[in-house]
């Protein structure tokens, strides 16, 4: 009998939600948390909105050599990782540190240490060779940024495998799923999972300047995220980060914990198309449903709401509709979709995490979060996709799915607990 | 369980653009360390570098690939070609998500991103690279050798400094275990430009030394840091009973596999989780500590370090009672590609059943207990492999590398 894998505790950094509380409110309020970009000079760039959080690192109770060492990335995660804890009611002390693993997503990592370190030691840019007398001793941690994952085991009392995993902008999802097979195939009991970024900085935000990714919304950035509305003209870069207590079942009985959710499937795949590009027909997305579906033993009529990636490109919005009707067949025009993003931008990485742990709250609370900002759909993206306002219903079973770069795809199912079979 | 072969390698390493290059030079202890000219690093406090010389990206890659592309990646495709022709793999030829891929990647394209940071600051938004967005992030191998060989099924990426090479092919492993048939698994690294070697002597481990044959001496008593190298390995993983029903050549199994975590300094009274992970990766694979044949050991040549793998190997065998080599110090620490390079050397000594010497090392502490080989490759009857990787913040990865029988 396969083992079987809960969320039993949940912590956040999100823009508009510095604790689980809020960003839920924020949520289920339709309301958004995009803004003119603050994090950096939004100066020449075309793309000037971003959704940041509210993070001092010093309210958090970090010491001053914890905010130099660590990216601001980190920061966000250790913080989240210290509510999850608390939350899951999880005390280190008690548990078998070797049976305590981590999975980090994280796309950029480090970058915006990067880009502090590069201005420093080039002379903001003037000098290729860099000048020794301005090394950091932390730069080689911001250079390999595994140590992210270690901070988090720091935390966590964590001495099981450890790792970062950095798909692009499926990694907080596939972290999610690494920290699920690690518990599954028996190496772990408990899996500290979830995912950060911080990229709000000039070479990030630039990168996708280039190639027009990111919108340029900029006189109305509190509507500048817009998934599925056909006025919509890119996404929103965020920051962030969602840290989740993964628990064998048995184990979380033990010490009488209370699940969140249960995860019952998972799978990726790539496109093998384009670094940045998604061909319209959505196959491999809908094999990475498929499979996970399967995994679930549940058939597309079981799914009661569908988390979008919903990025708020037009090439995403057609490709995941269509990989919602390949794979749900006629039950994906009945299925609430929706697409959070349009409340707390696209953090990269992180966003995958922050999304299961929407999906996790929405079983918990019988809520729906809308897709915001959606007033005129697009006609191609003709599926009911929640437009502005919450929608309470029962909801026993979600799937969530994300699009990243390089061509990932991946899509993860979530039950109410004690659906199926009895807990 | 399922069992996971190698049935093809491909490897860029500084010693040997090759695998059979690269297996002659660490037979005949030819190294691939020498001055750093990727630039001028004459004012720099570490001068010595694992380069990688000739290799030339237009002979390896597709034309269009090269703008976009640095040259980390351009090392990584060209390792996963020939893994795949090694394998005579064609991708197509399987189901359509029959073939995936793993990689680790430590430093992501850093020369690359470099010249964007320049041009950024320099020139404005403006200058940036179209292509920025995807050659510089740790997820870039994985999506180009999944475009370019057409492999659709599960994709992965790992980073935990050296040890994510080993973290990728366990990834693999269960990806197999689960039901994609092929996996292309392993890293790569390279960060040669000046602010990415500046960001490595800012470790404080890099070894000062300027004479190529004393500068890495891993379990040396001079053992005084390491050399950086560039490159690394890639495998093609199958599923046993599928690779022999293509008739494929077996190299070896993956057997075995495990991580751990260190426990957070000065918290504990519990040592590092080097032989935990050792002895995990043993356990997985069926064995018992004495049907290991060779260990490959890390081999950090920072002296404490060193100090921590030997007394876990005393510990886990006994004393001196298995030999260890670390061939690396022919090519330097390769960061992700250093684990998958050394399975390929596993794999290889298995093969041909010889154990290839820890190059330039000469006397090592007794208080170590270690039956390093030193100077000339030993011939030994090998069946069972173990490779050990530890990563900078904690990380500990163990594969267990074994014979295929007929």
């Amino acid at each position: 009998m396969a083992r079987r894998v809960v969320i039993t505790g949940i912590g956040v950094r999100t823009p508009g939600g510095n604790d689980v509380k809020e960003f839920w409110g924020l949520l289920t309020s339709g309301r958004t948390a995009t803004r003119r970009m603050s994090l950096c000079d939004p100066g020449e760039f075309r793309s000037q909105v971003a959704a940041e959080c509210d993070f001092d690192p010093r309210r958090e109770g970090l010491t001053p050599r914890e905010i130099r060492r660590m990216d601001r990335a980190t920061q966000l995660a250790v913080a989240s990782t210290r509510d999850a804890l608390r939350d899951g009611g999880l005390d280190t002390a008690q548990t078998d540190p070797h049976r305590v693993g981590v999975a980090l997503g994280s796309a950029v990592a480090a970058a915006t240490s990067l880009e502090n370190e590069y201005l420093v030691l080039s002379d903001s840019g003037r000098q290729w060779m860099v000048d020794h007398d301005y090394l950091s001793p932390h730069m080689f941690d911001y250079l390999t940024p595994g140590v992210a994952a270690a901070e988090v085991a720091w935390v966590a009392g964590a001495e099981g495998p450890v790792s970062l995993v950095s798909d692009g902008c499926t990694s907080g999802l596939d972290a999610v799923g690494h920290g699920f097979r690690l518990i599954r195939e028996g190496s772990v009991d408990v899996a500290i999972a979830g995912a950060t970024d911080a990229p709000i900085t000039p070479i990030v935000v630039a990168c996708f300047d280039a190639i027009k990714a990111t919108t340029p919304r900029n006189d109305d950035p509190e509507h500048a995220s817009r998934p599925f509305d056909r006025t919509r003209d890119g996404f929103v870069l965020a920051e962030g980060s969602a840290i989740l207590v993964l628990e064998d079942l048995e184990h979380a009985q033990r010490r009488g914990a209370r699940p969140y959710a249960e995860i019952t499937g998972y799978a990726t795949r790539l496109n093998a198309y384009h670094m940045t590009g998604l061909k319209t027909d959505g196959v491999e997305m809908a094999e990475a449903i498929r499979v996970a579906l399967d995994e679930s033993r549940l058939n597309a009529e079981d799914v009661d709401y569908v988390n979008a990636h919903g990025s708020g490109t037009k090439q995403n919005d057609r490709h995941e509709t269509a990989a919602f009707k390949r794979s749900l067949g006629q039950h994906a025009r009945q299925i609430p979709v929706s697409s959070i993003k349009s409340m707390v931008g696209h953090s990269l990485g992180a966003i995958g995490s922050i999304e299961i742990a929407a999906c996790a709250l929405a079983i918990e609370h019988g809520v729906v979060p809308p897709t915001a900002n959606l007033h005129e759909p697009d006609p191609e993206c003709d599926l009911d996709y929640v437009p502005l306002t919450a929608r309470e219903m029962a909801v026993d079973a979600v799937l969530s799915v994300g699009s990243g770069f390089g061509g990932f795809q991946s899509a993860m199912v979530l039950r109410r607990p004690g659906i199926g079979v009895a807990l | 369980m399922t069992a996971v072969v190698v049935t093809g390698i491909g490897v860029i390493a500084p010693n040997g653009r090759n695998a059979s290059e690269f297996w002659s030079a660490t037979l005949s202890g030819r190294t691939g360390i020498g001055p750093l000219t990727r630039f001028d690093a004459t004012s720099h406090p570490a001068v010595l570098a694992g380069q990688i010389d000739g290799f030339d990206p237009v002979e390896q890659i597709p034309r269009k690939l090269l703008p976009q592309t640095d040259v980390s990646t351009q090392f990584a495709l060209a390792a996963a070609a020939e893994a795949l022709a090694d394998a005579n793999v064609d991708p197509a030829r399987f189901s359509r998500y029959g073939t995936g891929v793993v990689t680790s990647n430590a430093t992501g394209g850093f020369a690359f991103t470099h010249r964007e940071f320049q041009k950024l600051w320099t020139q404005g938004p403006g200058a940036v690279s179209v292509y920025e967005s995807f050659a510089w992030f740790y997820a870039v191998n994985t999506g180009q050798i999944s475009i370019r060989h057409g492999l659709r099924g599960p994709g992965c990426v790992l980073v935990s400094e050296q040890a994510g090479g080993l973290d990728a092919i366990g990834n693999a492993r269960r990806a197999i275990r689960l039901g994609t048939p092929v996996m292309v698994t392993g890293g790569v690294d390279s960060s040669f430009d000046p602010w990415g070697w500046a960001s490595h002597v800012s470790s404080g481990r890099l070894s000062r030394g300027r004479d190529p044959e004393r500068a890495y001496l891993p379990f040396d008593v001079d053992a005084n840091g390491y050399v950086p190298g560039e490159g690394g390995a890639l495998l093609v993983l199958e599923e046993a009973s599928s690779a022999r029903a293509r008739s494929a050549r077996l190299y070896g199994e993956i057997a075995g596999y495990a991580a751990t975590f260190d426990p957070r300094p000065g918290s504990s009274e519990r040592p590092p989780g080097l032989r935990r992970a050792a002895e995990l990766a043993v356990a997985d694979a069926g064995l018992r500590p004495t049907d290991i044949d060779v260990v490959f050991a890390d081999g950090s040549g920072v002296r404490n370090l060193d100090a921590v793998e030997a007394a876990a190997l005393a510990d886990l065998f006994g004393p001196g009672r298995v030999p260890v080599s670390a061939p690396k110090a022919l090519t330097g620490r390769l960061y992700a590609g250093g684990g998958p390079l050394d399975v390929t050397t596993a794999l290889l000594a298995i093969r041909d059943g010889v154990i290839p010497a820890t190059a330039h090392t000469s006397a090592v502490p007794a208080s170590y207990g270690l039956d390093l080989v030193l100077r000339e490759p030993r011939r030994a009857e090998l069946r069972s492999a173990l490779v050990l990787a530890r990563g900078k913040g904690g990380f500990n990865s163990a594969v267990v590398v074994r014979c295929t029988d007929g």
